[in-house]
């Protein structure tokens, strides 16, 4: 065990310096060749000789002290108080797609309320053929789908309008989280409770309605209702954690995390729109000459590299380097990534870890060989309709600077010659 | 059959020949594969494996009720089935005005959003701003930016106040929108909002929208090749995020951390209640132990530490507005560290409503007997307070919570 991980506290920046400074001393020796045996392998370590812990030691896990770092942060200033807040998934700390429960980012209204399974009620009202209450016993009942989705805030990256403004992934772009969803699909719930009284379905909406407080509610038009949206009650195999509305929560593919109603307790089909508080006063947004838009529900294709980045520096120093990021797209599946290192200039296709799913996180990686000099990166998706992710100032040029929410520009992170990265905008 | 075939083209119409071929096989549970083609083909069967299965689910259900939950009763809709829409639907009968608002205001709302709805610190202001939708800062409140009346009322209604939300009854309502649209210069301080002339109040923003038009006016736009190579002649960084340095630092870092190491162990309540009762021990033998007197410090009692320990539970219904324990602070209400037994109205730096200060200063304390009184009927023992909850109506709850505020002594 080495010191830096022994001392309780060490602050994880200080550390990552210390890596840093360590990597630059070997850079340049071309192959390292190390000068003295290394007793980590020549001394029999505590963890070889004696036991660790037995089953059981703990009946649920959580991650390793050791990584006790990789976990949501709060921008204090962002909000008037926690309750009715947001805070971050540690994005430029993990990597493959899915995102662990425990550190997937978390937006309350009214605050995490706690809600049994058995005082679970779901309310299916409205323009039905006969009005529907249904328990979480019955829920299970129904045929069930599996499927894998990014969750994206619209306001994710929102901070960052009018200039570079945060340094690190995780508060740019950690409004997002990406799990696999158990559940039944809404059209087989309305289904259920019956639509042959309900007329034209085209111009048909459902209002979706939360169990807490804030009793969060969205409009959501029928076409949407009827195609993909899911009834979910568990996440990643296990149940919905508390802060994302154990135990059901609505999931809406591909469009802004709002509209995920947690603790989903009443469905109603309606003739229009509610126009509630949640889809007018805010996830409107505001253009330049002060019109808003309403109704931008899908997430566009965007991309960002997670590392390096501000919290995740290049900790060698020159020679192989794994740049690594996430693109996804509400539209459908992500079909190429490009990079660049020198802030737009050149681009160079990456490789995806896996074929883009739709609605869902896709992993890019570029290895390079880098040469120890100062790098603009960026990255750029482009999904299987053809639109590739714009830069800020193509979004600025047609909405201004006071959308707040649809942030999804190419971002640029300044990574110096000492592997240290900033959040940077460029011309 | 439902309308959805109309949407679901082929998909509804292989499920709706299913239903005839094979009846009853949703309740038998196998769902056969949808006639078509395209799944069927072998050669895309595996990356088509998930599409296959949510066709299957679809179809089974389709295909048949299955019969599952049941009927939802009037009174039932009646208690969920509250929201407003533009055109009035929804609203119950009722009426406010101004003049009640502005008291209901100062009462319920304004410890957050100001006495005038101008809002405080991080708290949404709900008036002023008009004419700003196009500035550098845009001040977007009820009366510039709200496109529909409705949707304060139902706000308001549903969802507010903060910590006591639905608890405001269809007057009160009326009268607290009134005063917002007062706020706002809207109406004159003679108006009365009812279901009557609800549509008859003018939204200045009402027309400032439009619907999503980045189909047109974005997708064509950022569809266009991809530059790969010589992109543009030079790229300066024209800004930097360490100027502005608003990122959380590195000790809001590792106080996160270690509030995870305390997760990981315990939550720190439970951990506080532990302590307690270790400490508590040798005085929990004689358990006859006098009752304090009221207005003693509450730490030279024995605690009874199962009640404090529900009365953890209980207090969930507080933690919205109270904060309590080590680094406890005034937020929307006062932070209750050594409550029992002290002042009323007393705790440093918060705004109290002049009914409560008046009562510290004429010397009354928290006994634990004033606190059940309080708890029990809070607007009725403190007429004026800025508390809007409604009280806890179990005198068990009450008994608990008080128990668990005297295990944090000052």
């Amino acid at each position: 065990m080495t010191a830096d991980n022994e001392k309780k506290g060490a602050s994880r920046r200080a550390f990552l310096k210390g890596a840093v400074a360590a990597g630059g001393a070997v850079a340049g020796a071309g192959m390292a060749r190390a000068a003295e045996p290394d007793p980590l392998i020549t001394e029999i370590q505590e963890w070889a000789s004696g036991l660790g812990e037995g089953v059981d030691a703990t009946p649920y896990g959580m991650p390793i002290r050791f990584e006790d770092d990789v976990i949501r942060r709060n921008v204090e200033w962002l909000t008037a108080d926690t309750i009715s807040s947001i805070n971050f998934t540690p994005i430029h700390a993990l990597d493959g797609t899915i995102t662990p429960q425990g550190c997937a980012f978390e937006r309350h209204h009214s605050g995490a309320i706690e809600l049994k399974k058995e005082d679970y009620r779901l309310m299916i009202n409205g323009l039905v053929d006969k009005p529907m209450i249904f328990t979480y016993a019955d829920l299970e009942r129904f045929p069930r789908e599996n499927h894998v989705y990014f969750c994206e805030c619209a306001a994710n990256t929102g901070m960052e309008w009018a200039g570079a403004q945060l340094n690190g992934a995780q508060f740019t772009h950690g409004m997002i989280h990406n799990m696999e969803y158990s559940g039944v699909s809404l059209r087989t719930l309305l289904t259920e409770a019956g639509m042959e009284t309900t007329g034209d379905l085209s111009d048909k909406w459902v209002y979706v309605e939360g169990a807490d407080a804030s009793s969060n509610g969205r409009s959501i038009p029928m076409d949407k209702a009827l195609d993909d949206v899911l009834v979910a009650f568990k996440a990643n195999g296990e149940a919905l954690r508390k802060e994302h509305g154990y135990p059901v929560r609505l999931v809406v593919p591909g469009w802004e995390g709002n509209m995920w109603v947690k603790w989903l307790r009443r469905i109603e089909v309606m003739d229009g729109p509610v126009e509630s508080r949640e889809e007018t006063s805010k996830y409107t947004d505001t253009l330049e000459d002060g019109t808003s838009r309403k109704w931008t529900w899908v997430m566009d294709a965007k991309s960002v590299v997670t590392s390096p980045s501000p919290q995740s520096p290049i900790g060698h120093g020159p020679g192989p380097l794994v740049i690594t990021g996430l693109a996804w797209s509400g539209q459908g599946k992500i079909t190429r990534v490009d990079v660049s290192t020198d802030g737009g200039m050149n681009w160079q296709q990456a490789r995806l870890a896996m074929e883009g799913q739709s609605k869902a996180l896709t992993r890019f990686y570029l290895e390079i060989d880098w040469d120890g000099s100062e790098m603009l990166l960026q990255s750029r998706a482009h999904d299987e309709t053809g639109y590739v992710q714009p830069t800020k100032d193509a979004l600025r040029e047609i909405r201004g600077e006071n959308s707040i929410y649809h942030n999804n520009c190419i971002q640029t992170w300044w990574v110096k010659e000492n592997g240290e990265a900033e959040n940077v905008e460029v011309s | 059959m439902s309308k959805s075939l109309k949407l679901y083209g082929v998909l509804g119409v292989a499920s709706a020949a299913l239903m005839v071929g094979a009846h009853n096989f949703a309740d038998r549970f196998v769902a056969p594969m949808p006639d078509n083609a395209r799944v069927l083909s072998p050669e895309s069967a595996s990356p088509d494996m998930m599409f296959i299965a949510a066709a299957r689910a679809e179809a089974a259900a389709d295909a048949k009720r299955l019969g599952v939950g049941r009927e939802a009763l009037p009174e039932e809709i009646a208690a969920w089935d509250v929201d407003v829409s533009p055109d009035g639907t929804g609203l119950p009968e009722g009426s406010g005005s101004v003049m009640d608002g502005e008291e209901l205001f100062v009462d319920y709302c304004a410890v957050c959003h100001g006495d005038f709805a101008e809002g405080v610190g991080n708290w949404p202001s709900l008036a002023g701003g008009d004419g700003t939708l196009a500035n550098e800062d845009p001040v977007k409140t009820v009366g510039s930016y709200w496109p529909y009346l409705s949707t304060a009322w139902d706000y308001v209604h549903r969802s507010m106040p903060f910590g006591a939300a639905q608890t405001l009854s269809a007057d009160e309502t009326y009268a607290i929108v009134a005063y917002i649209l007062y706020s706002n210069y809207l109406v004159e301080d003679d108006f009365v909002l009812s279901k009557d002339n609800f549509l008859e109040v003018e939204m200045p923003n009402a027309d400032g929208f439009i619907v999503d038009d980045r189909p047109e006016t974005e997708y064509g736009r950022f569809s266009e090749d991809a530059c790969m190579e010589n992109c543009k002649d030079s790229v300066e960084i024209t800004m930097h995020a360490s100027v502005l340095d608003v990122t959380p630092d590195e000790e809001g870092a590792e106080e996160a951390a270690e509030a995870m190491e305390e997760a990981n162990a315990d939550t720190a309540a439970d951990e506080k209640i532990e302590e307690m009762a270790e400490a508590a021990e040798p005085a929990a033998e004689s358990e006859a132990a006098a009752e304090p007197e009221a207005g003693e410090p509450a730490e030279t009692a024995a605690l009874n530490m199962a009640l404090v320990e529900e009365g953890e539970s209980v207090f969930r219904k507080c933690k919205a507005c109270h904060q309590v324990g080590e680094g406890a602070s005034n937020r929307v209400g006062p932070q209750l560290n050594g409550i029992v037994g002290h002042p009323m109205g007393a705790v440093d730096g918060f705004r109290y409503s002049k009914t409560l200060e008046s009562m510290g200063e004429e010397g009354m304390v928290w006994s634990e007997e004033n606190l059940a009184a309080f708890l029990e009927d809070p607007r009725g023992y403190v007429k004026g307070t800025k508390m809007s909850f409604n009280g806890l109506r179990k005198d068990e709850d009450i008994d608990a919570v008080i128990e668990y505020l005297k295990s944090f002594s000052q």
